[in-house]
């Protein structure tokens, strides 16, 4: 087809070009959301939406409220994220815009959330009053409230919640040392709760495996970890790792370990020990300890690269300018990099080329190659914590 | 980034009246230096705040924040910030604070002066 590009032609083509770009101007810019994020700003109860392929900012977004200790998790068409403030508030951002879609003051007190497998349910656990709550995933309507009340007959406070294949959620509750498994098959508004008691004493947090086989919960108030095979429930807990300190005297722990990034290669798990500078290593097959690293303080997330091959840390109050890579090979620890006062989180792009790591005091995220473990990226961001990438969408359990 | 300027300015501020207090109760002692009470505040919101909450309304352990101080004796207090509580994840903080600096970041809690407004 030959076109001749005449003066003539071009006019009209620009008129109608400008036209739509004015009417355009109030909708979002056609994009896919794939390489998008969020980087917390736990102090001015904002967010920053990020673009992974960029490495900048596109937009803050305000009004989110208390936002310490904040998570987020995201739509299944990877367009919002639900994000869970210490508050109780649960505000749901459209990444495109920049805009609050809807918010919902839920609770007093809560710590984290989930959403459901068909991604029309949104749950979020709750240390006052402690339970968990759901609501619908579009509104954020209520849609069920279920007290977390132990053996003990007290209300208890939840963490380690998760979504699990077949319309589940499970959570841990703290007080009680209990594992509940939600089961909404039958009818959201009215689940069905399995409860196993005895799991542990200070379950902190827990995880579930990418298949979305296996819940871990970590133990607080004792050397182990709470397991639960959610293809039989019925089977109950049992205690894996149990007694790992061997007797020795755990060090004060100035900040809980977080196991949300299941750190999973080569047929083994890594793991934050709880007030040891050691990462544990756990068989897969047998569930049994497979080792021990030694690292620079108390871990706080052990997160692997999506291909399995390195496992970053990053390190508990007052050692928390500093993040090891372990090469889960020879489990040893490669480097020791710096990135700065006060690193609180560390998030992979999708396939893992780079690591974005927040660093509180120094108001900023580094963003790191993880093959020449260089910085690629310095972006401004105020008093960041958690990091949080669109690939979470299409991940059981995140 | 104006906010943080401010906030540093108000920190100093707060510790200067609190200071003032503080010689009062514990002349031997004296207040932290202006940039030290500006560190204590960012200490007590952000790595007392993990647990505590940002805004010392509670988490994992309980509010900081003068209506559920009242009552408490500010020296057990301050022995419990010093030296944790055995069976609770609250850890000792001796390590990193001197005896006076945790009873004044304890009359700080109770008065209020590390919350916004």
């Amino acid at each position: 087809m030959a076109t001749s590009w005449s003066a003539s032609r071009l006019a009209p083509l620009g008129a109608l070009l400008l036209a739509l770009v004015a009417g355009c101007a109030a909708q979002p810019a056609l994009r896919g959301t794939g390489d998008l994020g969020l980087v917390i700003e736990r102090a001015s109860g904002s967010v920053l939406v990020v673009d992974t392929t960029a490495r900048r900012v596109l937009r803050r977004v305000e009004g989110l409220g208390d936002l310490s200790h904040a998570s987020a998790v995201f739509s299944r068409d990877g367009r919002y994220a639900y994000v869970f403030g210490r508050d109780g508030g649960l505000t749901k951002v459209d990444l495109l815009t920049g805009r609050i879609a809807a918010r919902r003051v839920q609770a007093g007190n809560s710590i984290g959330g989930a959403i459901g497998q068909r991604g029309e349910l949104v749950a979020v656990s709750n240390y006052e009053p402690g339970g968990v709550r759901i609501f619908d995933a579009r509104t954020l309507a209520p849609v069920t409230d279920i007290p977390a009340v132990g053996a003990d007959g007290r209300r208890s406070r939840v963490v380690g919640l998760v979504d699990a294949p077949g319309r589940r959620f499970v959570f841990s509750l703290f007080d009680a040392g209990e594992i509940w498994i939600a089961d909404l098959r039958a009818d959201p508004a009215h689940p069905r709760i399995a409860r196993i008691r005895g799991v542990g004493r200070q379950p902190y947090d827990a995880l579930i495996t990418p298949d979305g086989r296996w819940y871990l919960a970590g133990l607080f108030g004792e050397d182990g970890v709470a397991l639960v095979d959610l293809w039989h429930p019925e089977r109950g807990a049992r205690r894996v790792l149990a007694g790992y300190g061997r007797g020795q005297r755990r060090l004060p722990v100035y900040k809980m370990p977080h196991l949300e990034g299941w750190a999973v290669a080569g047929g083994r798990a890594f793991l934050p020990a709880v007030g040891r500078h050691e990462v544990l290593v756990v068989d897969l097959g047998t569930w049994r300890e497979a080792g021990r690293i030694p690292v620079h303080g108390q871990p706080v997330f052990v997160e692997a690269r999506p291909d399995g091959r390195q496992v970053w840390v990053n390190f508990a109050f007052p050692r928390n300018d500093t993040v090891q890579v372990i090469d889960t090979e020879t489990l040893q620890v490669v480097r020791t990099l710096k990135p700065g006062r006060g690193v609180l989180h560390m998030e992979f792009t999708p396939r893992g080329e780079a690591v974005w790591i927040s660093v509180r005091d120094e108001d900023r995220v580094m963003v790191y190659d993880t093959e020449s473990l260089r910085p690629l990226a310095r972006l401004p961001a105020r008093r960041p914590s958690g990091i949080f990438f669109t690939a979470r969408a299409g991940r059981i359990g995140l | 980034m104006p906010r943080r300027f401010s906030l540093r300015r108000a920190a100093a501020g707060l510790a200067l009246g609190a200071g003032l207090l503080a010689s009062v109760q514990t002349p031997a002692a004296g207040p932290p230096a202006p940039e030290r009470a500006a560190a204590l505040r960012d200490l007590v919101l952000q790595d007392c705040g993990s647990c505590h909450g940002l805004r010392l309304k509670g988490g994992l352990g309980p509010a900081l924040t003068p209506e559920a101080l009242r009552g408490r004796p500010p020296e057990l207090l301050a022995a419990t910030v010093l030296d944790g509580r055995p069976g609770t994840p609250m850890p000792p903080w001796r390590p990193f604070l001197t005896e006076a600096e945790a009873r004044w970041i304890v009359e700080a809690l109770r008065r209020g002066d590390f919350l916004e407004r």
